[in-house]
């Protein structure tokens, strides 16, 4: 309604007459509860027009699934499992998982859209309202219950007879331990298994992308070179959880930009090995800013100076990466001059 | 013509068989006093109350195309080598779970779709719950008597996190072992128990030969068993506490008013099972998730740069991601703090929000029950807490993609960690602070409405040339609806002395718990609703304006 033409003093009044309200506001509470608001009508319910039309959509509905269906059964029949189609805007898809996607998600979702819309437009929409009830019992049911657990507990004697309770209690108690004990052959204990790698004096340093031993000559300023322990192969048993420890990068920095003293004792030529596990939580480090000699762990961006004995620069790495003792063997070959000093990877408890 | 069927039966002296049926079911289930009080049940009708549907219905999409799943699935990793469809990968070295993932992928026909929709509907799931939860929060329906179903659902979203963890770990491909590995740190990390936990959890060194297979029974059994049962029992509780509803017209705290389950929330609840269903198969028919192919074999010495989990651990990995890496060395011994506390705050962060119904109930002291759902204008300080919180995971989850931050938008990626690192602590406050002045503001509004009427945007000018802007009544409805909230008044101490004179011992809950009470209901921390005598005065048309 427009309000234009009604005095102003005169709309409250105005409005409280107009609305059906069930309960009209008395003059001690304005704000009263008018009780839930007359059922206003759907064309559905006044139109039996509209109420068919509501009906023939709803049944077009269900057909367009059940062709779906029919579409996605055909699609698993015909389309080859191998075949790639262009669909803009995706580009390059499986047909066979477009098709049968798509044909499934129309049988669902028209059975789904005539639901509701049988529900939405056919179905009885008067808002009834139904009583709650208190959750909790009432007093004389709570003090039955009462009673009850009184009467039975005492009954069991169990508080009486306490030789029985403790025995019982410490039965129960003790029972579970079998369990625990069950539980104990899932993994050996961890002994000082995280501080030994496979590197030991004399083992070479093999390119992990060529397999081939690799002689200082081949590692080129600018370059980050990976690294395994030679006779660590693909097919081992143990080849990943070697690895994991194992694993080397490998830079050559101009010795006279070593900062750190032990660094350089322990490089040859400006060749330095270091631990590739980052020592935040254990992500193989991958990214080497040869500039700077920076490496940065892609996973959460812990950021270590190779050329200042791995100290983290930036990020979450507690500490600097562990560096292998490197030189050569009469051959020409990197070697290793030792294990690890310190053990690789994240933190533990242990490792002092 | 129901009715000519029923005549034909009755003159055979038969019931309907669907009667037949009911009746013989009734004899042995006692199904009739169960319908009797479930069949015409009445669900209040609000858009919000349909994400908790959208939870159900993922779960058990997750469920069915789950169980498909492990018809083709070898939860196994020895390695093998790779001669399936897929070329690029022929020949490669791949545990024999990666290996089986490519044949659902490749070779199964619809394998991939199936594929596809279990792991969108995890996602799905996981987001669903996320947005019920804050929808039940910041509409008090948390409060008595649905405490213990607020504690159903955290749990379930907590034990949702874990399962999907350890369902997308299961194909041992680069990323999701990445993941993996970030978990062997974080747990290592424990002090004293650490490195034994994870020993035993992964039989050995990382990665070992075990965990796919160990996972799996997690996975598929273990914390989906509890999940199911947890989920019935919130249902249970939905049922039998009835659903809440928003304050209006004819809705009160004793009554509960919106449509009979039979026919139209059966119709319209299952209905929407179908629709849940069919838009994430279109998902999965458009939408790659997790290309274990282009991401490869897990391999303990690869990474690939981007790597993120699934977005509902999105928080975890920004918490150790923006944490300064501290360590302490003593007598032996390494204290990780860098990741341990991550850990716990992990722990912390979600225990908050299981514990914050009972911190509540404790400072309001209200004992009684709460049908009627808050506007959340009207808790601002719970509001303010909510947002807070919501503020500080979005800033957690910001830092667990910094990197994916940086390079999309070309900034310094300690730049952005740094900015998550103060913001963790300043967002949540600053957001605090700005919804609690929000809904303020928004209660001030709706008190003036009451008070004065709606804006109706006509300007008029009055015969001595004043222009004055017509207010438009609120019908009684609106006014019912916009005052009919409570107001606590904040807890007081007690006289420090008794009725005898003796002092009594003022406890420090006593005094923590007022000054909580005065910060969630004191002068500043609400604004008045509108009293009818107030109403009264000013419609009176005695000094009016």
């Amino acid at each position: 309604m427009s309000s234009q033409d009604i005095p102003e003093e005169n709309l409250p009044a105005e409005q409280d007459h107009a609305h059906g309200a069930v309960a009209v506001a008395d003059e001690e509470n304005p704000f009263a509860d008018p009780g839930l608001p007359p059922h206003e009508h759907r064309i559905q319910d006044i139109d039996e027009r509209a109420a068919r039309r509501s009906e023939r959509m709803v049944a077009l509905l269900f057909t367009i699934s059940m062709l779906a269906t029919v579409g996605f059964i055909v699609s698993y029949v015909t389309i080859p499992h191998d075949k790639n189609i262009f669909v803009f805007p995706i580009g390059h898809i499986s047909a066979l998982n477009f098709a049968l996607g798509l044909t499934l998600g129309v049988a669902l979702f028209c059975i789904g859209a005539g639901a509701v819309h049988w529900a939405r437009t056919l179905m009885s929409d008067v808002e009834v309202a139904d009583d709650r009830h208190a959750i909790a019992a009432s007093p004389e049911v709570r003090a039955k219950v009462h009673a009850d657990f009184r009467q039975g507990a005492k009954e069991s004697a169990l508080g009486r007879r306490k030789l029985i309770r403790n025995t019982m209690f410490g039965a129960l108690a003790l029972v579970p331990l079998s369990g625990v004990m069950l539980l104990r052959d899932l993994g050996p204990l961890p002994g000082t298994s995280l501080r030994h790698t496979l590197w030991a004096k004399g083992k070479r340093l093999v390119n992990m992308n060529t397999n081939q031993p690799l002689r200082p000559e081949d590692i080129a300023v600018g370059s980050l070179t990976f690294a395994k322990p030679d006779g660590l192969e693909e097919t081992d048993e143990e080849f990943q959880n070697e690895l994991a420890k194992a694993a080397l990068m490998i830079v050559r920095l101009q010795p006279d930009n070593i900062k750190d003293k032990r660094e350089l004792d322990w490089s040859h030529e400006g060749v330095v090995a270091f631990s590739k596990i980052c020592t935040h939580v254990g992500c193989p480090i991958s990214l080497y800013e040869q500039q700077t000699h920076h490496v940065l762990c892609p996973c959460h961006q812990s950021t270590f100076d190779l050329s200042d004995g791995a100290r983290v620069i930036f990020g979450p790495a507690g500490h600097a990466l562990p560096q292998l003792r490197i030189g050569v063997d009469s051959e020409g070959y990197l070697q290793a001059l030792g294990d690890f000093e310190e053990p690789v990877g994240p933190a533990f408890w242990e490792r002092g | 013509m129901s009715t000519t069927a029923n005549d034909t039966s009755r003159a055979r002296g038969k019931a309907p068989a669907g009667e037949r049926i009911a009746d013989w079911a009734d004899g042995r289930l006692g199904i009739y006093s169960l319908a009797k009080a479930n069949m015409r049940k009445i669900f209040p009708d609000h858009w919000s109350f349909m994400l908790g549907e959208v939870c159900m219905y993922s779960f058990i999409i997750i469920i069915l195309t789950g169980v498909y799943l492990t018809l083709f699935f070898h939860p196994s990793m020895n390695e093998v080598v790779y001669h399936g469809s897929y070329v690029p990968l022929q020949g490669q070295m791949m545990s024999e779970a990666f290996n089986s993932t490519l044949h659902i992928s490749f070779d199964v026909r619809g394998g991939l779709l199936v594929r596809q929709i279990h792991h969108w509907a995890a996602l799905i799931f996981l987001a669903g719950m996320f947005v019920h939860m804050m929808r039940v929060f910041f509409t008090g329906a948390f409060r008595k008597p649905r405490e213990i179903n607020w504690l159903f659902g955290f749990l379930l979203f907590v034990l949702g996190m874990f399962t999907g963890f350890t369902g997308y770990s299961l194909p041992d491909d680069l990323l999701s072992g990445t993941g993996v590995r970030f978990t062997e740190g974080a747990i290592l990390s424990m002090p004293i128990v650490g490195t034994y936990i994870s020993y035993f959890l992964f039989g050995g060194q990382f990665p070992g030969h075990d965990f796919v297979a160990r996972f799996y029974s997690i996975h598929i059994l273990l914390l989906p068993g509890i999940m199911l049962g947890l989920m019935v029992a919130h249902l249970i509780l939905v049922f039998y506490h009835k659903h809440t509803q928003f304050a209006g017209p004819g809705k009160t705290n004793n009554n509960v008013v919106g449509m009979p389950l039979l026919p139209v929330y059966m119709a319209k609840a299952g209905g929407f099972f179908f629709l849940v269903f069919g838009v994430i198969a279109a998902i999965a028919a458009v939408a790659q998730i997790n290309p274990i192919w282009a991401i490869g074999p897990y391999r303990v010495d690869q990474v690939s740069t981007g790597a993120q989990p699934d977005w509902y651990m999105g928080f975890a990995e920004g918490l150790i991601r923006f944490m300064p890496g501290w360590e302490i060395n003593f007598w032996g011994h390494t204290l990780v703090l860098g990741v341990f506390i991550p850990l716990v705050l992990f722990g912390v962060v979600l225990g908050a929000m299981a514990a914050y119904p009972f911190i509540e109930s404790w400072i309001t002291g209200d004992k009684s029950e709460h049908h009627i759902l808050d506007r959340p204008r009207n808790a601002p300080t719970r509001t303010g807490l909510g947002v807070a919180w919501v503020t500080m995971y979005m800033i957690t989850l910001v830092g667990g993609g910094n990197d994916l931050w940086a390079t999309h938008f070309h900034l310094s990626i300690n730049a952005v960690t740094w900015f998550v690192r103060i913001f963790f602590f300043v967002g949540p406050v600053i957001a605090f602070i700005a919804t609690k002045r929000i809904c303020l503001g928004l209660q001030r509004r709706d008190r003036d409405k009451v008070l004065h009427g709606r804006e109706t945007g006509i300007i008029k000018r009055l015969p001595h040339g004043e222009f004055i802007e017509v207010h438009e009544p609120l019908s009684q409805e609106q006014l019912h609806t916009l005052t009919t909230h409570t107001q606590y008044a904040p807890a007081e101490i007690g006289p420090a002395v008794d009725e005898n004179g003796v002092e009594r011992k003022v406890t420090a809950s006593e005094k923590l718990r007022a000054k909580l009470s005065n910060a969630y209901y004191g002068e500043d921390n609400q604004i008045p609703k509108p009293t009818s005598e107030e109403y009264k005065e000013i419609t009176s048309g005695h000094g009016h304006h």
